[in-house]
């Protein structure tokens, strides 16, 4: 156990760094460039039962500090991930993986997380209940907390795996979706999603992004990330993993001090690859810096 | 794909709105023309992907348009700016095909990547024809430098100030065994429609990462979702599938 370890739903992590969902493909993009080994986990593509294009383009624009992304859940779907996707990433990445799973309706959830139940490299199972991208699902369920709880027993009923709950921003009061995750039986809350945004083009006066709006992350939302996991930690037991707008150790340090019990990196690895091998070979010299001895220590330090 | 630093030697105008820059870094990992480096600009998240227009041993160059914050902030700049740079991206153009004659058809700044392109064809004893198309004689670049390769080059204007009035489509030569192409997607999709011999086509996206990690930039093909900076830009032509 290094000063970096933390626990997460009962699994050690060798480290809190975890690439996020969406930002990491299933991996085989950053193996190349470096050894994958070295994160504590990370979270998977997005997986739905069907494969999915996904949105038109463009998909993508840039904002002040961060990004706005409308892919709508491109995945091979879950036969795919499974017959081609997690063997292929067996020999690079030798740690539990986290699964992520998305889905249009609480059956559908439920049946993918059961696919995934038998599968010996899943460590856990992030259900995203907050993607802002496709309609008559994902955000749907994370905005109303009775469809959360919902959806939390159904795939509670399906796997022994740890049920980590992926939380949207964009609802009022964060507080009370988590709750209604716990109460349903999630093992952990992750948050946050992205923010729904915007961007216009002044030439064509059009909005950049083919679906209109999309998912805004980066350095600019790390504030509001901040705030939400610091509400979340106080409104439920479970642990908390927190995500938004993290690019550097000084970020993660912070983030475990609002009360994450580890930290995912989400879209600074699309601007700079290195981000999270970075940030877990800088986290030694942050701790000295601030006299901290574990990093499991300041977990919710800041309450 | 790799992540270095490269020093900026030289940034010159050399049309409208259009500059040369080369710069001095590692570039072993360019190895197919066609291929392109992802550029980080300060104050900017998003890096700014222009495709690689040469490669003499470390030096590299590359033309671009100004169209925005991002490519007017490399537009000023001097010389000895420091850039960090992720280069070897995307898998560029095969030059194993069949044929002797080949068409390299491009349009404005889809030009650049058919110069190194242009090359490698004739390094391996091809002949190429170009087929370039400007708006009009202003945005005329780099012509001369693909005639002194051994190319020929065949011009058309827009507003008809230079070459032949119209489009590249109007002055593709009577014979020629395969096309390589690079530009905006209408004139892509003109050149896919006259052209009737097998080909490569380069298409450009608004892209998150440029190096297949975000699915940003995805497209359908024939043969599936394919990530136009990882799988692509250069897709052939049996496998694309217009989108109308």
């Amino acid at each position: 156990m290094g000063r970096l370890s933390v626990d997460l739903c009962g699994k050690e992590l060798d480290n809190p760094i975890i690439p996020a969902s969406g930002t990491f493909g299933f991996g085989y993009e950053f193996a190349e460039l470096y050894d994958i080994n070295c994160l504590g986990t990370f979270s998977f593509k997005g997986t739905t039962r069907d494969m999915r294009f996904g949105n038109p383009l463009p998909r993508i624009a840039e904002c002040e500090s961060g990004m706005i992304n409308s892919v709508g859940l491109q995945n091979p779907g879950i036969d795919k991930v499974i017959s081609c996707e997690l063997p292929k990433l067996r020999r690079c990445f030798h740690k539990p993986v986290m699964a992520n799973v998305s889905g249009f309706s609480t059956d559908e959830y439920a049946e993918v997380c059961e696919r995934l139940d038998g599968e010996d490299n899943v460590g856990w199972i992030e259900v995203n209940i907050s993607c802002p991208n496709v309609h008559g699902g994902g955000m749907s369920f994370g905005t109303d907390p009775k469809m959360a709880n919902a959806v939390t027993k159904a795939v509670k009923a399906k796997t022994k795996k740890p049920i980590i709950i992926k939380l949207s921003p964009n609802v009022t009061d964060i507080s009370e979706i988590a709750k209604a995750c716990e109460e349903g039986g999630a093992d952990g809350i992750s948050l946050i999603n992205t923010l729904l945004g915007m961007r216009i083009d002044l030439k064509t006066k059009k909005p950049i992004i083919a679906n209109k709006m999309g998912g805004f992350s980066g350095k600019a939302i790390f504030p509001v990330a901040l705030r939400m996991v610091y509400q979340v930690y106080e409104a439920v037991k479970i642990p908390v993993v927190g995500m938004g707008g993290i690019s550097c150790a000084e970020n993660v340090v912070e983030m475990m001090l609002a009360g994450a019990c580890a930290c995912q990196i989400g879209a600074q690895n699309l601007v700079d690859p290195y981000a999270c091998r970075d940030i877990i070979d800088d986290l030694p010299r942050v701790l000295d810096k601030y006299g901290i001895k574990n990093i499991k220590d300041i977990i919710g330090g800041a309450h | 794909m790799k992540n270095c630093i490269f020093t900026v030697n030289e940034n010159i105008n050399i049309a409208k709105d259009v500059y040369k820059m080369t710069l001095s870094g590692d570039t072993s990992d360019i190895v197919f023309p066609g291929q392109f480096v992802n550029i980080a600009l300060s104050g900017k998240f998003l890096r700014r992907p222009i495709s690689v227009c040469d490669v003499n041993g470390n030096e590299l160059t590359l033309i671009y348009k100004v169209v925005g914050g991002g490519t007017e902030q490399l537009s000023k700049m001097t010389g000895r700016e420091k850039l960090d740079i992720l280069s070897g991206l995307g898998n560029g153009y095969d030059i194993n095909v069949p044929g002797k004659r080949m068409l390299l058809c491009g349009g404005g700044v889809g030009i650049p990547p058919l110069y190194l392109l242009a090359k490698r064809l004739i390094a391996a004893g091809a002949e190429c024809i170009c087929a370039f198309g400007f708006a009009d004689k202003c945005d005329v670049f780099y012509t001369d430098e693909f005639k002194k390769l051994g190319c020929e080059v065949n011009i058309a204007t827009v507003s008809g100030a230079l070459g032949t009035k119209g489009f590249v489509t109007d002055i593709f030569p009577e014979e020629y065994d395969y096309v390589f192409t690079c530009g905006p997607e209408p004139m892509l999709k003109a050149v896919y429609k006259k052209s009737k011999t097998g080909g490569q086509f380069s298409f450009e996206a608004r892209m998150g990462c440029g190096f297949g990690a975000c699915m940003g930039c995805s497209c359908k093909t024939i043969a599936g979702a394919k990530r136009i900076c990882k799988d692509g830009p250069v897709l052939k032509k049996e496998e694309i599938l217009w989108e109308d």
